[in-house]
């Protein structure tokens, strides 16, 4: 018995009398969705994946795409997409793959807390008079300072860690070269320099154009330790450690062979057309001890110049986990949660597996906290992080900074139609392919998320402003600025937030 | 709204409760009768060392017996007494106010550093969380604090604080606004040496709770300010920095004024700022902190809050207007307003 084919799930229109046969919809599309038969662009519905690369370049908006309404039977539970899926597996034998992040309706924790503002008797302060520090330092701090007093003069006696000093807590998460193309790497790069913040290279190694913006750079070991040696580490302004991410926790990564070109070769430190394979462990980690092992040889290694974080997924336990990174020598815990994007996950993963950012964070501060070591380590949120207000509120449920992935591909261009594990990005993105890549203008392309970055920035010193508060710091794990909407009880609890009117 | 007075006699010269009571229900306006409280230094020269610590209780016999045991635990009662009240028709009496003279056993507390300061500390926290019906609101040796919710001259006359003689008074006039107005949550605040008063709102309250209850700390007041005595005692007692230090973390520079410091100070601002920014306070506020040799007074950094000094001979007065100064010294040699963030410190000369 044949499966046959599925229903087509986006319907592309050409308005005829508006289409002027340019042909840039055929030249535009990677997926060949378009052809061209003398006077006449013929549609492959079932081939388009709703980049909106056509509609976009179509000069005459001639374009249109629709979802199409599902067409088998409707049932509540047997959902078109669980249908798709035994389809496919039953087909293939294969694992799924998706792109970008999480794409199922779990209720956004984010979307049912409100800030709070100020009346009165607490000013609410206004951006535009007065002086708003977003400043942020991330890295080791003491839990003390010891001072020597002589004679009136007073000097510090503790040496402080290396610390990266942002000039707003938004930075740009780690998407490697092989996952993003270079002009894309090189957006983010010319993005972060000129908004004073950093960027993560992912753990593709960093490539010699990306050199100029390298003390912009955190440069990331994962399990696979592609392009890691100590020019590498050398030139980063941090180093991160990569034990999980939370598009995928307990998984390693995976880029085609197909994707490493010359150039990914030459940056991954591996041979072209190979498969990097990051194991799901790494290899030398099976305990908090050996991690610190790593913590402090790669700080060795970098004679203790640079802040060393420790990037996990958000799952159940990784407050214990944070707590134990904490005491590891670690700057900095980086907690990524199930709504983080990525290149290629299998889609059980993306979409089952990990918890959502808001709680993973307000467990961390807790925990930290009960130990008294709060102070001593960073803490960066990743993972769904949409917009200004979800910066404010992370924030203020005990994140230092945040990194963005998903938003920043948005403000380049991204569509979030969810192939980036295909390699064809139309928008010059998520692929590696030269004529697809060419698309991406870095000048263009940096300038949109240096904008998006600013435009954030000014907005949570507005939120910070109407909550009466004009240092970062003071937002910083104030819970009291948060009240929870229709939130159910036991996550309230975990937030350690009030109801909407208490 | 709040209005606060503190008075410092420099030469150590005692002052009774008669004029910083004229001086606060001068700014009867910045109440509204629902809290006010006085803190006098130098109260119990026949106990100055013991640790003076009030306790309001519910029902005395139901709660007192347990307070006893608890103090038993860690050292020796060496005296204790109801405090003397006063009818006043306008104040009803809802707690019973008492004080200890209370001698702990630094052999108890090992570990520590300042183990009678720590074991106070403890006693004052383990009671206020596990002893219904028990609040301890003031500790410190020779120091007594007097609150109840009311106009200031109704407190005043309830305790009859005239009766009083010491050498720092603070005085403050509640206008509640965002918690309730009721004995426990009027000024001061103290903790052991301690003593805060306080006029505006802390906005960082959630961050500054969080970062003193890792501490060991546990606020259970209900208001802002009590997160004030604490941090003051984590950064000056137990981390040893300087109250001028302290007011750095509490109420910092700029960064944009930071940065434009010569190398040494810009290094100490800095180290401040990333080890005690969780400390920093935000919101509005005028500050007065007591301790036992000196007064500190502080806005916060946008200056939101008034603030005025007054100097007249070794006394030095701080208030949120100058006519409260000006009722208990006519005659000023110095007025002053200081500017945001900056701190106006007298310290004991004797």
């Amino acid at each position: 018995m044949t499966i046959g084919s599925v229903p087509v799930r986006f319907g592309i229109t050409i308005d005829r009398a508006r289409c002027m046969l340019c042909g840039r919809c055929v030249e535009n599309c990677p997926y060949d969705v378009f052809r061209r038969d003398e006077d006449t662009i013929h549609v492959n519905s079932r081939k388009c994946v709703a980049c909106h690369r056509c509609v976009a370049m179509c000069p005459r908006d001639a374009i249109s795409i629709r979802q199409r309404p599902v067409d088998y039977r409707d049932h509540p539970v047997w959902t078109e997409e669980v249908r798709e899926a035994i389809y496919n597996q039953a087909r293939t034998g294969k694992i799924i793959l998706a792109g970008m992040g999480n794409a199922k309706p779990y209720p956004v924790i984010f979307d049912r807390l409100v800030l709070d503002a100020c009346q009165v008797t607490n000013p609410s302060i206004d951006p535009l008079r007065e002086p708003m520090e977003l400043r942020t330092y991330i890295g080791k701090k003491p839990k003390k300072l010891e001072f020597r007093y002589d004679n009136g003069d007073i000097s510090l006696e503790t040496t402080l860690s290396p610390n990266l000093e942002l000039a707003t807590p938004i930075m740009v998460g780690h998407m490697s070269y092989g996952a993003i193309s270079l002009n894309a790497q090189k957006s983010i790069a010319m993005a972060v320099k000129e908004t004073g913040t950093f960027m993560g290279t992912g753990e593709g190694g960093l490539h010699p154009s990306l050199y100029p913006y390298q003390d912009r750079m955190i440069v990331q070991v994962a399990s696979g330790r592609f392009g890691v040696n100590i020019d590498y580490l050398e030139r980063g302004a941090a180093i991160e450690i990569k034990i999980g991410q939370g598009a995928k926790p307990g998984i390693g990564g995976h880029l085609p062979g197909e994707k490493v070109c010359e150039d990914v070769s030459c940056t991954r430190m591996i041979p072209v057309g190979s498969d990097a394979i990051s194991p799901a462990p790494h290899h030398d980690i099976y305990s908090i001890e050996d991690l610190k092992q790593l913590v402090r040889s790669l700080k060795e290694a970098t004679s203790w110049q640079k802040p060393v974080f420790v990037k996990i997924a958000a799952v159940h336990n990784s407050a214990a986990i944070a707590a134990g990174i904490a005491r590891s020598s670690a700057d900095a815990v980086v907690i990524d949660g199930f709504r983080g994007g990525t290149g290629a996950a299998p889609r059980v993963f993306r979409d089952h597996v990990g918890i959502p950012v808001e709680a993973a964070v307000a467990s961390v501060d807790a925990k930290l906290r009960s130990q008294g070591i709060r102070n001593e380590v960073s803490i960066i949120a990743s993972g769904g992080i949409r917009e200004s207000a979800d910066v404010a509120k992370i924030i203020a449920l005990g994140a230092d900074a945040v990194y963005i992935g998903t938003a920043a591909l948005v403000a380049m261009g991204c569509r979030v139609c969810g192939t980036c594990y295909r390699g064809l990005c139309p928008w010059g993105i998520a692929t590696q392919r030269p004529d697809l890549v060419a698309r991406l203008d870095p000048e263009v392309a940096s300038k949109q998320v240096a904008n998006l970055i600013h435009a954030w920035t000014l907005e949570l010193s507005e939120l910070m402003g109407a909550a009466g508060i004009n240092s970062i710091e003071s937002l910083r794990g104030n819970r009291d600025r948060l009240r929870g909407y229709l939130l159910d009880e036991s996550t309230m609890r975990v937030l350690d937030v009030k109801p909407v009117g208490a | 709204m709040c209005g606060i007075i503190a008075v410092i006699d420099r030469a150590g010269r005692r002052m009774d409760g008669t004029g910083i009571r004229a001086a606060l229900s001068m700014m009867d306006e910045r109440g509204s009768g629902e809290g006010a409280g006085y803190a006098v230094y130098g109260a119990f020269p026949e106990f100055s060392d013991s640790y003076a610590i009030h306790v309001f209780f519910d029902a005395v016999h139901e709660t007192k017996a347990a307070v006893d045991r608890e103090l038993e635990k860690w050292g020796t009662i060496v005296h204790d007494e109801e405090i003397p009240t006063y009818e006043n028709r306008r104040i009803r009496k809802v707690h019973t106010p008492w004080r200890y003279f209370f001698k702990p056993d630094p052999a108890l507390m090992p570990r520590s550093t300042t183990p009678e300061d720590d074991i106070v500390m403890h006693l004052a926290m383990k009671i206020n969380t596990t002893i219904p019906g028990a609040l301890v609101y003031s500790s410190g040796k020779n120091i007594a604090i007097f609150k109840a919710s009311g106009w200031p001259e109704d407190v005043a006359d309830f305790y009859r604080i005239q009766d009083y003689e010491g050498y720092i008074w603070l005085g403050h006039n509640r206008y509640p606004t965002n918690t309730p107005g009721w004995w426990g949550g009027a000024h001061p605040f103290n903790l052991l040496g301690w003593s805060v008063v306080h006029n505006g709102e802390i906005t960082s309250y959630g961050t500054n709770r969080r970062y003193i209850e890792s501490f060991g700390y546990r606020c259970t007041m209900f208001t802002d300010t009590e997160v004030v005595a604490y941090l003051f005692d984590l950064l000056v007692r137990r981390h040893g920095l300087t109250p001028e230090l302290a007011v750095k973390a509490l109420a910092p520079p700029f960064w944009d004024e930071i940065d434009c410091m010569e190398e040494r100070e810009r290094t100490l601002c800095k180290a401040i700022r990333l080890t005690y920014g969780s400390a920093m306070m935000n919101g509005p506020f005028a500050i007065v902190v007591a301790k036992p040799d000196g007064i500190v007074g502080f806005t916060d950094r946008i200056k939101l809050r008034p603030l005025v000094c007054g100097t007249a001979g070794m006394r030095l007065y701080i208030s949120s207007e100058e006519a409260a100064i000006r009722v208990m010294e006519p005659e000023l040699e110095s007025v002053t307003m200081p500017a945001a963030g900056e701190p106006v410190i007298g310290r004991l000369c004797v």
